[in-house]
């Protein structure tokens, strides 16, 4: 008889990983507005049940001491996923690094790619932009106002999207980036259409390349909300400018 | 005290008498001008409040008429003085009176500047009266219940609803938190008028109003008696309202106000000479009222590098240190700001962090100085956040910081949960408790990293001082010096409200406040 020493992973039916293979392991933290003590555990366990949680553990409660209880729990997972069946949608470039985006822009658009960005809306944090735009760039990674042949605009936080596009009709942009850095309440959503439907009514969102990016935002949800494409963590500059610049030649508007 | 990081005083001094002439050097520029937002100011000390049916502040509708009339350069406190002599009315009722159209300030007879302000003058006293009263209640509260123990925590709530955030900020307080600070909504640093009453809905945060502060102070109050700690509230005296926010802060006792010029100009590009002159009369009224005025530097590292742009805020802190001088700020209500924002990637980012930190303390000895958490290299991993911030707690009860803004494992996500702001509380507590002496205990090594690091940082500072020196802050600002950011002159908002005093010009309120000093 054979048999192996662990068990294998099945990709139809995919559940968490504690130290044994589908054992369900998942932790959670959360607050219930409720006095702390043995019937608050027990609701933070039924909870934990309805969730999809078999055997939860309240493995830490504290009194929050304004009649709110703070909890973490462990269950196992009774739920799976097929990951055989699971298709994304992805930006689909070849990401060209600082130089051959230049050699890109001499090559194929033989003039400057004007690119506007800003944190808009509620947003006070400039992190994502800077990050993409700023000569300095974030980790090693240059910003968009080092590319020989891209001039980058950065507005910023808190930007108005009336103000932002005012500006891109100003200078003529290419694309406007936008970013997303902190959320409350999903406000970053109604932010992002707010921008398009701007943008529809100006009869602009057909003259630029509208990019959108954040730690809150992949390319689907991007495209959902009727933006060319999304950024989400772990994105740089080099790939906000190649995607700009493949986009900018395939629409013909080198 | 001996220095440990061997810093040499001659240096320290030639940075500061060089910020101490940077500063008076700006501060002839502002005694030369007013604002509408420091007209406006003088209204609501005067008593103006309230809105007209459009939800127009009244002490806007008063400036904006003198100011179309070409009366503002005389100062609103000469019209309102004057109008009460032709009128006998009070400022309320003749603010009111122009707000119905009823009346046109600046047409009616007109008496010679003394006698305005002998008229104005008791109404002067009487608000002075009411910020003195709410002075003497901190005061009688710190003396009977007590604060917490230094680094205070401060945390923020911004539910955007301001009965929410009772809730939040009595939860926080009861944790340990020791000052709450209101995140304004989004943008209300752009709007040249202060909203008015209690308000329920705001992005990113809560409307600062003056109804707004007063339904806070209440709540910690109450949840302070209970807790046996005065809970300090903490605002923003920033943007195009900044002396306005100053005088509501005073009158509903707030006791740390974030107020920097140049955190207006390099981030919220806001005017500069608007800006300067608005900070001016902004800090007569926090160095009067006792509250503590928060700087900003702490920003210049989220947009530049924290190990390369170390001195810029060290620059920075000696400018705001100078202009708090100028006011009248005692050293104790200087919240110099700094933060802990070094790339987590750098070896040795800890001891480069720590230097700075325990630089700061030196340097400004008796300074409130207040310590910005890690913003920019927080990724969404909550668990390594909450190291990083366990880092930046350590630096702190090291160095000596006096205000601690609690970073948020959840930072870069959202706006704190509930149990965010308990984390980083247990957090905090932890650490100050465990290593409370640290900074007794350890001296550096002579000519170590520790101790070079600060004199580069120094020594970078008092040179970059003298550049401004000669160059003129305006276009040290210009350049970009400050944070990466350049800001013209001319630019930014808020230009328009800038104006040049006549020789009659008076604020009534500015010589009294300074103590019959200035």
């Amino acid at each position: 008889m054979t048999q192996t020493a662990i068990a294998k992973v099945d990709l139809k039916n995919v559940k968490p990983y504690g130290d044994t293979m589908n054992d369900g392991m998942m932790e959670l933290a959360f607050t219930l507005p409720v006095p702390h003590g043995e019937e608050a555990s027990e609701a933070a366990k039924i909870l934990a049940r309805k969730m999809g949680l078999d055997e939860p553990n309240v493995v830490y409660s504290k009194d929050m001491d304004s009649g709110f209880t703070f909890f973490v729990v462990y269950g196992k997972c009774q739920h799976t996923v097929d990951y055989t069946t699971i298709k994304v949608t992805k930006v689909e470039v070849d990401i060209m690094d600082r130089l051959e985006c230049a050699q890109y822009i001499k090559d194929n658009i033989k003039r400057d790619v004007v690119i506007v960005g800003a944190s808009t809306g509620t947003d006070a944090h400039t992190v994502g932009i800077d990050a993409i735009m700023n000569m300095k760039g974030f980790h090693g990674h240059f910003g968009l106002e080092r590319y020989e042949g891209i001039e980058a605009i950065n507005m910023g936080s808190q930007v108005p999207n009336e103000v932002l596009i005012e500006k891109a009709k100003e200078v003529g942009a290419d694309a406007i980036l936008v970013s997303q850095t902190v959320t409350q309440k999903d406000v970053h959503v109604q932010n992002l259409t707010n921008m398009v439907e701007l943008l529809e009514a100006e009869g602009m969102r057909d003259k630029v390349i509208l990019v959108c990016g954040g730690p809150r935002i992949s390319h689907e949800l991007a495209q959902e909300l009727g933006y060319d494409a999304g950024f989400g963590a772990h994105t740089y500059a080099e790939h906000v400018a190649s995607f700009v610049l493949t986009e900018l030649v395939n629409r013909g508007r080198a | 005290m001996k220095s440990k990081l061997n810093l040499d005083p001659k240096i320290i001094d030639s940075a500061r008498s060089c910020a101490g002439r940077i500063a008076e050097s700006m501060q002839q520029f502002i005694d030369r001008h007013t604002t509408v937002s420091t007209e406006r100011t003088v209204l609501r000390l005067l008593g103006v409040d309230g809105v007209d049916d459009v939800e127009t502040p009244l002490p806007n509708i008063v400036v904006d008429q003198i100011k179309d009339a070409g009366g503002l350069s005389r100062g609103v406190a000469y019209w309102m003085g004057n109008a009460m002599i032709q009128t006998g009315l009070s400022p309320q009722e003749i603010a009111e009176k122009i707000a119905d159209g009823q009346l046109r300030i600046t047409e009616l007879d007109t008496v010679p500047p003394k006698e305005a302000e002998e008229k104005i003058m008791p109404v002067v006293l009487e608000a002075l009266e009411k910020i003195k009263a709410q002075t003497a209640k901190r005061e009688q509260y710190l003396s009977t219940i007590g604060e917490g123990k230094k680094p205070y925590l401060y945390v923020i709530v911004a539910t955007g609803n301001i009965y929410e955030d009772v809730v939040q900020a009595q939860a926080a307080a009861r944790q340990g938190a020791d000052i709450i600070a209101v995140i304004r909504t989004t943008a209300q640093s752009l709007l040249d008028y202060v909203p008015y009453g209690p308000t329920t809905e705001g992005f990113g945060g809560t409307y600062a109003t003056q109804e707004n502060f007063r339904i806070m102070r209440k709540a910690l109050d109450e949840v302070g008696e209970e807790v046996g700690r005065y809970i300090r509230l903490c605002n923003y005296s920033s943007g195009m309202c900044m002396p306005e926010i100053a005088a509501m802060g005073a009158l509903e006792r707030l006791d740390v106000m974030l107020n920097d010029a140049l955190y207006g100009i390099l981030f919220r590009d806001i005017n500069m000479q608007r800006t300067l002159v608005d900070q001016y009369f902004s800090r007569v009224i926090i160095g009067y009222c006792g509250s503590m005025f928060n700087s900003g530097e702490d920003n210049y590292l989220t947009t530049d590098d924290a190990y390369e742009a170390a001195h810029t805020v060290l620059a920075s802190q000696f400018i705001n240190e100078q202009f708090a001088v100028l006011a009248n700020i005692k050293e104790e209500q200087m919240g110099l700001g700094h933060a802990f924002e070094m790339d987590p990637d750098i070896e040795n980012g800890f001891l480069y962090e720590l230097s700075q930190a325990i630089m700061a303390r030196e340097i400004f000895p008796k300074a409130s100085l207040k310590y910005m958490p890690p913003t920019k290299f927080m990724t969404g991993n909550i668990f390594k956040g909450q190291i990083q911030d366990a880092l930046f707690n350590l630096v702190a009860v090291w160095s000596g910081q006096s205000l601690q803004l609690l970073g948020m494992l959840t930072e870069a996500i959202h706006t704190p949960h509930m149990h965010d702001r308990y984390l980083s509380i247990e957090n905090a507590s932890y650490i100050f408790n465990n290593a409370r002496s640290i900074g007794e205990e350890v001296e550096f090594k002579e000519g170590g990293i520790i101790q070079s690091r600060a004199q580069n940082v120094l020594a970078e500072a008092d040179k970059l001082l003298h550049e401004i020196e000669e160059e003129g802050l305006f276009s040290t600002i210009e350049q970009g010096k400050f944070g990466g950011v350049k800001r013209p002159r001319d630019g930014g908002k808020g230009l328009e409200g800038v104006c040049v005093k006549d020789e009659d010009y008076f604020n009534p309120f500015i010589p009294i406040m300074m103590g019959g000093a200035k």
